[in-house]
């Protein structure tokens, strides 16, 4: 039977770990190799960094990290955060990354989407969608949630699908550094409406908020604050989802 | 004694790179290149694959002379070749991702889209699922039964005699995960991405 993942995420600015509060007000807190070999031994499914500055300073520090947790990490391997392009992708890939998650350029440009997993397979492409509710819905931002875009994010998941997306990684705006838990009715909708994996992402504060996560019918649930301030560990989490019934990899 | 990684630019190989060079242990050499001379005169080949059947056999077939070698390695010399993901499905006849395309022919078979039950099965199969050995194999020594591996997959091979299967995985129906006939082995799953378990299996092929 196919397992749950947990997916703990590491925030990553100029080569060092951070975690935003609401994507701002960071903290510097530690090395980013290290946190993802913490994270691996500790029975982490998949790691994921997100370059959250890279839209707009000098993102040559991620391919070191990349390059170097690679070599350290035998997990799956998710890189995000200023990705503009095809060669941007073919890059991270290179470094060792296994997969690449797109957000501002995939809703800029599709073709970025098309062309990547045509070139490298839908397995290696995440789209990352940063939603916000509005008065019909949820409106989907780019540039680490600064810009609003105005389109739906609903029938933006469905788009991304048709194009080659592997997964979704869905980020609620609203939620994102609240640690009141998902948005339910976010992941609900989107998870039955496509038939690609959801990641669940953005409020986890507790142990039954990744329970719930699963629960909406995402595939995969992540987090970054309550395993990078050592809150639980991932163990713990894991622990606590099979208690639950939910199927984990423990 | 060395391996060699066959690079015909089927995708990311990075982390297979990297795993085997991290079970190698500086013991034996891991060649990475789609260099003829070298493929046939090295101990042992891994055939990795990303993307789809249809792109990695061309991209096979777009290095002259590469899979005459692959023959003469894997079917007249009977030499070990681990096929990863597409590089294990390739062994089959036919693979019918985006259209009708002729494999390596080594395992008589075909390669299905696996059947998602209309939607109740979500595609790409990721992430961890357990290994059901069905037979042993030199590739499993030291693995448990229900062993977690990492798999990303829409197809599945489904061969003609399940003599050659070693282990199954469920997701849909009991899926083909892993393949040993004499000297040709494949994995579905990534053992590369597998944590310590998938090294151990690296480790085994590589100490065969």
């Amino acid at each position: 039977m196919l397992k749950n993942r947990i997916i703990p995420c590491l925030d990553v600015k100029n080569g060092r770990v951070v975690k935003g509060i609401n994507f701002v007000d960071l903290k510097d807190a530690g090395d980013p190799v290290e946190q993802a070999k913490i994270y691996s031994n500790g029975g982490a499914d998949e790691i994921c960094f997100l370059d959250i500055t890279a839209s707009n300073e000098n993102r040559d520090t991620i391919y070191e990290v990349v390059d170097k947790t690679s070599k350290k990490c035998f997990v799956p391997l998710t890189v995000g955060g200023g990705v503009r392009s095809v060669e941007d992708i073919n890059k991270l890939l290179n470094c060792g990354a296994d997969k690449v998650s797109i957000n501002t350029a995939a809703v800029q440009n599709v073709k970025v989407v098309e062309d990547s997993s045509r070139k490298f397979g839908s397995q290696c492409i995440v789209v990352a969608i940063d939603a916000k509710r509005n008065n019909d819905g949820w409106e989907i931002f780019t540039h680490g949630g600064r810009n609003p875009t105005g389109i739906n994010a609903l029938e933006f998941a469905s788009k991304m699908e048709k194009c080659g997306a592997g997964e979704l990684l869905v980020t609620s705006m609203d939620k994102d550094g609240t640690q009141s838990g998902y948005d339910i009715e976010l992941m609900q909708k989107i998870s039955s409406r496509v038939n690609i994996p959801v990641i669940a992402s953005g409020g986890v504060g507790t142990l039954d908020h990744l329970v719930e996560g699963i629960k909406s019918g995402a595939s995969a649930v992540l987090a970054a604050s309550i395993f990078h301030y050592g809150t639980y560990s991932i163990n713990e989490a894991k622990q606590y989802l099979a208690s639950k019934d939910i199927p984990v990899r423990i | 004694m060395n391996v060699t990684i066959v690079d015909y630019n089927s995708g990311n190989i990075s982390s297979v790179i990297n795993s085997f060079k991290e079970a190698a242990k500086d013991k034996v050499s891991i060649e990475v290149t789609s260099d003829l001379n070298k493929i046939r005169t090295s101990d042992k080949v891994v055939l990795p694959g990303q993307g789809s059947f249809k792109s990695c056999v061309e991209a096979l077939n777009s290095i002259n002379g590469l899979v005459d070698t692959l023959n003469e390695f894997a079917i007249t010399n009977k030499k070990p070749l681990l096929g990863i993901c597409v590089g294990l499905q390739m062994f089959a006849d036919i693979g019918y991702e985006e259209t009708e395309t002729k494999g390596l022919g080594w395992i008589s078979g075909k390669v299905y889209k696996i059947d998602s039950q209309n939607g109740k099965f979500k595609l790409p199969h990721i992430g961890w699922n357990e290994l059901n050995i069905i037979k042993e194999s030199k590739i499993f020594k030291g693995i448990k039964n229900n062993s977690h591996m990492y798999f990303v997959h829409s197809y599945e091979l489904i061969p003609e005699d399940r003599s050659v299967v070693s282990a199954t995985t469920e997701y849909s129906s009991n899926i083909v995960c892993s393949i040993e006939k004499e000297n040709i082995f494949g994995t579905q799953f990534h053992p590369e991405k597998s944590d310590k378990i998938g090294l151990k299996i690296i480790d085994n092929f590589i100490n065969l």
